[in-house]
């Protein structure tokens, strides 16, 4: 027996402070979450800008200021960045924001099953960045352990170095806040996804935008789980002076710790546990959105749907067991190196199917190349680059020489980092018209397009090669070291078009903030796209579907269904009924 | 004929427009709460094992009396406070209000003499001079593993007797459903789980010998 799925009601808010600030629509907070991603990705842009600056002219003194940059700046900058990205941009940007703003309406739900907890996920993450972000301003300043805050270096306080005394509790406290919003957010969409299905909306007829956001937020549950537990024993190691991760007999500053009886193999093994599925909770949102954007964008219906959902299962389940893989260097036996070997190299299939999915869609589609189109492609090519680095690290014997060079820093980056972007900016480029009832503007996308792909490709692929070549990450400073000197040109190189990517990213700024005002108006459906969120009007109303919740008749991606009267048909369209209603 | 009607069945609970599970999205995000702390929680005693098993003086201090007749004794506590909790959800269901709020006290009032107790045994480790960084029994670790497994679950208990007297309020007033006492009690039933993974492994497995 089931239980009837009432559409939500809750009244339309309102007062300004009700309706966009503490607002409990999920697509005012898609768009809070969106918004704060775009600041947390300025704040991180100029971390990376300065650390570029840095190594490309070490003895320079800093823009507008009289210092030089020191090593512990340098890494406090590195910390920062890396944490900012991963936490407040890759991980809320597609999932949170674009989520948000669109799970509800794909499936055919008034709103998020808990709109209350929605809202309070939101203010999490807020205070959370705010948190993490006042760390720069407290004495010592940011940590500077690195995003994985690797014990015992981020267990022991002031004494291990700048940033690690207050800095670093700020940084365990952000990220433990950071958690329980995203445990809130998680089960929130678990929830909507299996229960406020409209009519007719089976599993295997939601977009692939849905599944994708369902399964990430499985991962999310479980993974920020760990983080939490790992987060509450870093803590007591730091403020109850216990030592789950500070082994016995060190000695810091020619001074020896008196804690005793940990292990900071813990810590690693906890945080990799939580860190690995956090990379796929970066890329599979963006997984879904290129799949959306390419099926549309082709004509065609996504090439082998059932194994799309399948393989990011597969993906999920995979990404859960092979945590092992950033711990090759740590002393594991060898029998355990070669299982989370195994494991992750089986990760290739999925997504082997993935992409070969991508190209058979593509294939013999009538192309159409938007600006959301070209970055799908890029996606794909990027997503490719970046994931036969991951072969390589993959294998012990590899890794070991590899492991901390350059090479790591180039394919983490593309694949979960740049990829994921390019994910973000298919999907900003492609619903802007939904979000807002205007255009982004088309010639500006496409010039920050290329100038992008070119950059990125530019500025990760030489990493490869230094890391090849045995240049180690985290160092501040290359002048020093003689074989590490001559490849200074490289950094400079890199610096360089740095420079002009993160420029070019200024125009999509201005066009984006342009085209909310002075963009060309859309229509309700401006890319003849299937599913349910090109029915009802841009933006959607406070509820979606203004209380009459839509019926679903067919797949996601009936494009181009042979005998159809128009290439393509709509989710909410019964067989046999010659247009789309909300077309006529 | 039976395969044809079970295919409508499924069809039907997963095709759209039902809740699946046929309970309310609240139960359903309460499990998932679930999922995820049991989860954290793992992690705690994980980190627990870790750490005792690579410690060669791992202290055994619970004397039969009084610690593990306390333990027992708190056990008994948090187990009975489990069995009103049935009988609120049983009694909420029968829409009997009155009744089901007597039992939800009766639970907050399991869950208080749970945390006196408990409360009660870290005064006196800790006037024995166990801290989380030392204690006079052996590995300094013991403190703060003890301290933060059943901190963090006190804190839960804790949590669940302020969550329990809201759900009480909420249903003698009439503004819940009996279906939020469940959930309530879904809570309540996996705090106490977790203490019967914490009675043996903390306090049975450190008996004096």
């Amino acid at each position: 027996m089931a239980t009837e799925a009432h559409p939500l009601v809750h009244e339309a808010p309102q007062g300004f402070v009700w309706k966009y600030i503490f607002s409990k629509d999920h697509k005012v907070i898609g768009i809070q979450y969106l918004l704060l991603a775009m600041v947390s990705v300025v704040i991180g842009m100029y971390l990376s800008v300065l650390m570029r600056f840095h190594l490309a002219w070490p003895n320079a003194k800093l823009p507008f200021s009289d210092d030089i940059m020191t090593s512990e700046h340098y890494l406090a900058l590195m910390t920062m960045h890396g944490t900012i990205m991963v936490f407040f941009v890759l991980t809320t940007a597609p999932q949170s924001g674009f989520g948000n703003y669109f799970l509800p309406i794909q499936i055919g739900a008034a709103d998020m099953a808990f709109p209350t907890l929605n809202m309070l996920s939101f203010w999490f993450t807020f205070v959370s960045l705010m948190v993490m972000v006042a760390a720069f301003f407290v004495t010592g300043g940011a940590p500077i352990s690195g995003w994985t805050a690797y014990a015992p270096l981020s267990a022991l306080g002031e004494i291990a170095g700048p940033g690690l005394g207050l800095g670093q509790t700020l940084w365990i406290f952000s990220l433990a806040i950071f958690c329980g919003a995203s445990l809130m957010g998680s089960l929130n969409f678990i929830t909507t996804t299996l229960d406020l299905r409209a009519r007719g909306m089976s599993l295997m007829r939601m977009p692939l935008t849905v599944w994708a956001w369902f399964i990430t937020a499985i991962l999310m549950l479980l993974a920020f789980a760990v983080l939490l537990a790992a987060g509450v024993l870093l803590l007591l190691d730091r403020l109850a002076a216990t030592s789950f991760f500070i082994p016995g007999g060190l000695v810091v500053s020619d001074q020896l710790i008196a804690h005793q009886g940990g292990s900071p193999l813990l810590w690693q093994h906890l945080l990799w546990f939580f860190g690995h599925p956090e990379v796929y909770i970066a890329i599979l949102p963006g997984m879904g959105i290129v799949s959306h954007v390419i099926s549309c964008f082709s004509r065609k219906p996504i090439f082998g749907y059932r194994a799309m959902v399948y393989a990011l299962f597969a993906i999920a389940l995979l990404g859960l067991m092979v945590w092992g893989h950033h711990m090759f260097v740590s002393g594991m036996s060898p029998y355990s190196a070669f299982a989370f070997s195994l494991l992750t190299m089986c990760i290739g299939v999925p997504s082997a199917i993935k992409t070969f999915n991508w190209i058979g869609t593509l294939w013999g589609g009538k192309i159409r190349f938007t600006t959301a189109m070209l970055f799908a492609i890029g996606f794909v090519s990027v997503f490719i680059s970046g994931g036969l680095g991951g072969i390589f690290l993959a294998q012990p014997t590899v890794d070991i020489f590899l492991h901390d060079t350059y090479f790591v820093v180039g394919h983490f980056h593309l694949t979960m980092g740049v990829a994921a972007i390019f994910g973000m900016f298919a999907g900003t480029y492609f619903w802007f018209p939904k979000m807002f009832g205007r255009f982004m503007n088309e010639s500006l996308g496409k010039l920050h397009f290329w100038i992008s792909f070119i950059g990125i490709y530019a500025i990760f692929m030489p990493m490869h090669f230094i890391g090849l070549a045995g240049h180690p990450r985290r160092y501040a400073d290359t002048t020093g070291v003689d074989f590490l000197a001559e490849m200074n040109p490289v950094h400079l190189f890199i610096t360089i078009v740095a420079l002009v990517t993160v420029g070019v990213q200024i125009v999509f700024f201005l066009n984006f903030f342009w085209s909310m005002r002075k963009g060309k108006k859309a229509e309700i459906n401006p890319w003849h796209a299937t599913t349910l969120e090109w029915t009802v009007s841009s933006p959607p109303p406070h509820d979606n579907f203004a209380g009459r919740p839509p019926t679903i008749y067919r797949g996601a991606y009936e494009y181009s269904v042979p005998g159809a009267p128009q290439d393509y048909s709509p989710q909410h369209v019964p067989e046999g009924v010659s247009a789309p209603v909300s077309d006529r | 004929m039976a395969e044809a009607h079970t295919q409508a069945v499924t069809a039907s609970l997963w095709g759209g427009g039902v809740r699946p599970y046929a309970m309310g999205s609240k139960k359903l995000g309460m499990w998932l709460f679930i999922i995820a702390d049991a989860l954290t929680f793992s992690i705690l005693i994980l980190a627990y094992a870790y750490i005792r098993l690579a410690s060669p003086d791992w202290p055994k201090p619970f004397a039969f009396s009084p610690a593990i007749l306390g333990a027992t004794l708190m056990t008994f506590f948090l187990l009975s406070s489990s069995l009103t909790m049935v009988m609120a959800v049983a009694a909420a269901h029968r829409q009997e209000h009155k009744r089901a709020v007597r039992y939800l006290l009766l639970t907050m009032l399991g869950g208080i003499a749970f945390i006196v107790l408990h409360t009660r045994e870290w005064l006196h480790l800790i006037h024995d001079g166990v801290r989380p960084f030392a204690n006079p029994y052996g590995a300094a670790m013991f403190g703060g593993t003890f301290f933060g497994l059943t901190g963090m679950h006190m804190l839960h208990v804790t949590i669940g007797v302020v969550y329990l007297g809201i759900v009480a309020y909420g249903f003698g007033t009439k503004k819940f459903k009996s279906e939020d006492i469940e959930v309530c009690g879904l809570y309540w039933h996996f705090v106490d789980l977790v203490w019967m993974f914490i009675f043996p492994l903390v306090y049975l497995l450190s008996v004096k010998p």
